[in-house]
């Protein structure tokens, strides 16, 4: 592997999960939840991942640290396509990536000592095989995320909803994995323990150089934390750049409404106000041409029968719309 | 003033203890006036606001002192009757959770009529349910009155819930984090809905939220509530330019802002105390920037420091 690829090279993600009939009926469609998705994340990089619910984010999450099968597409993780891999060759990968879950209350088993939580991780690693090794070591990670070592003889019940997080956190931080996968970690917690995550995330990133998909629906917290942010829309990347970049001069009409539908502490500011009418369509039966072309407040015709691809507006900042940067899109029908 | 609250004092007792909940709570909403009722989980926002309707029950809710008064009906004196005929017509609530408060079981149409028959009898028709669902802004009324809550998505749901709440014709409506269940895009129609339905029903509104940008949108006056006191309210404008309080200050600066730059978040440290293991003294005190000896010792009073606003800090005013 040479020095300049990624960490993580995801190309032409797709997840779909057939729909049933009955007990014994046969697939009667496909809900298409990631529907090729390409994207890179550097070593040590955090990439936000917003869109609404619906949208496919916490599946693209999921595929990625390989909790749901991907159906197509590769996902290289320093340069070995993990996509496919399974059983023992699966398992002794598994440390490079970890995940934090949204509800810090049922991440936790309750019956476990948080000792044992993240213990349970370097003794399935055989990190540390004796037990004293591993004692020293849970005390060092629970010290690392701001809760005192004496805590891993408690039960998860005795802690606030914050400090569960930062249990969650020393759990994924155990086998110190190259890539971190946050699914919405900060959306159950108050706005002044959020913060307290947020800041803690960040100076372990500082720390240790572990990259995060961080995968939330608060744009702002998404804006706050990450260099890069991936909009998705009905399994779909609509919009990729820089935070800033993303925030301040969306390209794409549904970034745009996203980005003016956040209510903001600031005073009635000259902020042109878009309200979407309707909701996310079904991913069963997705419109056809631009998948968001039923909502969007500037379609024309050829929205509704060419599939926009993604395209670079301007250097770093891609986008998928016809009408994106004024320009036109080559297209795929 | 449509709804007046005074030193309300709300416990929960058990065999073993009690929890005061809310301790000395004062605000009140005028005819047509949203007021927010901001503050993080355990500050007692809930509770209170469940308090207008009596729609806590007791054992284990007592209330050792103060008084609601809403519409000319002393609330915590008043008779079953009573309070049956103040539900509905008198305040009417919705909550965060569509999926939840709808019954799984009925069709949102029935639902919405036996809203009718409680509060408005002689408009208990279909032609009433379709127009009130219309009047939410839902597409095809006489359609989606046949549909289960679970055909519904979150938003949808949450237009029922205020079709159901608007069919009483309630003076106030109490909005309890209506919208903190839903994606963004849907959370600013429901949030124009609900300013719209107030606006043309002359309603008051009590909306509790904790986020300050929905505040900042929606609220005239905002009350910021923590541990169970009301630490300082304020006309919403001027609490968002200038807080005042060192919670709400800090508040402000731990939230996020979009397309602002600014490095590290400012946070709170430690969390908001369990009612019944408060702290001596001011219960800010453990978490604030400016704490001074003092602060551990005596309990500050909310005090009127301009026009309008009130501040429970004697040191507001210092940096």
């Amino acid at each position: 592997m040479s020095a300049a690829s990624p960490l993580l090279e995801v190309r032409d993600l797709k997840v779909h999960f057939p729909v049933k009939h009955g007990v014994f009926g046969a697939a009667r469609g496909r809900v298409k939840a990631v529907d090729g998705v390409s994207f890179d994340l550097e070593a040590g990089e955090t990439l936000g991942l917003v869109g609404e619910s619906g949208c496919g984010k916490t599946t693209l999450g999921r595929a990625l640290a390989r909790l749901v099968p991907p159906t197509a597409g590769s996902i290289r993780l320093e340069g070995e396509d993990m996509a496919h891999w399974s059983g023992a060759q699966l398992r002794a990968r598994r440390r490079k990536w970890q995940m934090i879950f949204q509800d810090p209350y049922n991440s936790l088993d309750p019956r476990m000592t948080v000792g044992h939580i993240i213990g349970e991780a370097l003794e399935i690693h055989r990190l540390a095989p004796k037990a004293q090794e591993r004692q020293a070591r849970v005390r060092q990670l629970l010290e690392s995320v701001g809760l005192d070592g004496a805590h891993a003889a408690s039960y998860p019940h005795e802690f606030s909803g914050g400090q569960r997080q930062r249990i969650g956190i020393a759990r994924a931080l155990a086998v110190d994995p190259k890539l971190i996968i946050c699914d919405e970690p900060v959306s159950a917690l108050d706005v002044s323990v959020q913060a307290q995550i947020i800041n803690l995330l960040q100076d372990l990133q500082q720390k240790r150089g572990v990259a995060y998909l961080f995968v939330a629906h608060d744009l702002a917290v998404v804006e706050r934390i990450s260099r890069r942010v991936m909009v998705m829309y009905l399994g779909k990347v609509v919009e990729l750049g820089s935070a800033a970049a993303v925030v301040r001069t969306p390209q794409h009409p549904y970034t745009q409404a996203l980005i003016s539908a956040v209510p903001q502490i600031e005073e009635q500011s000259q902020r042109p106000r878009i309200v979407l009418s309707g909701e996310l369509p079904s991913p069963i039966d997705p419109p056809a041409g631009c998948p968001f072309h039923p909502r969007c407040p500037v379609a024309e015709a050829r929205c509704k029968v060419e599939v926009p691809l993604l395209r670079e507006i301007v250097p770093g900042h891609w986008a998928a719309c016809h009408l994106a940067g004024g320009g036109s899109s080559s297209s795929q029908s | 003033m449509l709804l007046e609250i005074r030193n309300l004092q709300l416990e929960f007792r058990s065999d073993r203890q009690a929890v005061r909940a809310v301790d000395g709570v004062s605000f009140s909403i005028g005819p047509g006036e949203t007021l927010g009722l901001v503050g993080e989980s355990g500050s007692g926002k809930s509770v209170t606001a469940l308090s207008i309707g009596r729609l806590l029950r007791t054992p284990p809710a007592f209330y050792p002192g103060g008084e609601i008064l809403l519409a000319g009906c002393d609330v915590l004196k008043a008779s079953n009757r009573e309070l049956r005929a103040l539900r509905g017509r008198g305040v009417s609530y919705i909550f965060q959770e569509p999926g939840v408060s709808l019954n799984p079981v009925f069709r949102v149409g029935a639902q919405i009529k036996e809203s009718l028959r409680l509060h408005r009898p002689e408009a208990a028709t279909d032609a009433e349910v379709a127009r009130l669902l219309q009047a939410v802004g839902i597409a095809a009324p006489e359609m989606r009155a046949k549909c289960y809550p679970h055909e519904m998505s979150g938003g949808m749901q949450q237009r029922v819930m205020i079709a159901m709440a608007l069919a009483a014709e309630p003076k106030l409506l109490v909005a309890d984090e209506p919208t903190t269940a839903l994606d963004v895009t849907i959370q600013a129609q429901i949030l124009a809905l609900l300013k719209d339905v107030q606006q043309r029903l002359g309603m008051s509104l009590l909306l509790i939220t904790h986020n300050l940008g929905i505040v900042g949108q929606m609220a005239d006056r905002v009350a910021v509530m923590y541990a169970g006191q009301i630490v300082e309210t304020a006309p919403a404008r001027e609490l968002l330019r200038r807080p005042l309080h060192p919670y709400t200050r800090a508040l402000m600066q731990a939230a996020p802002k979009l397309g602002v730059d600014g490095g590290r978040l400012a946070n709170i440290p430690g969390s908001v105390p369990r009612p019944g293991a408060m702290p001596p003294g001011c219960r800010f005190h453990l978490r604030c920037a400016i704490a001074r000896p003092a602060c551990s010792v005596k309990e500050p009073a909310l005090t009127v420091v301009e026009a309008g606003r009130q501040v429970r800090c004697p040191y507001w005013n210092s940096p």
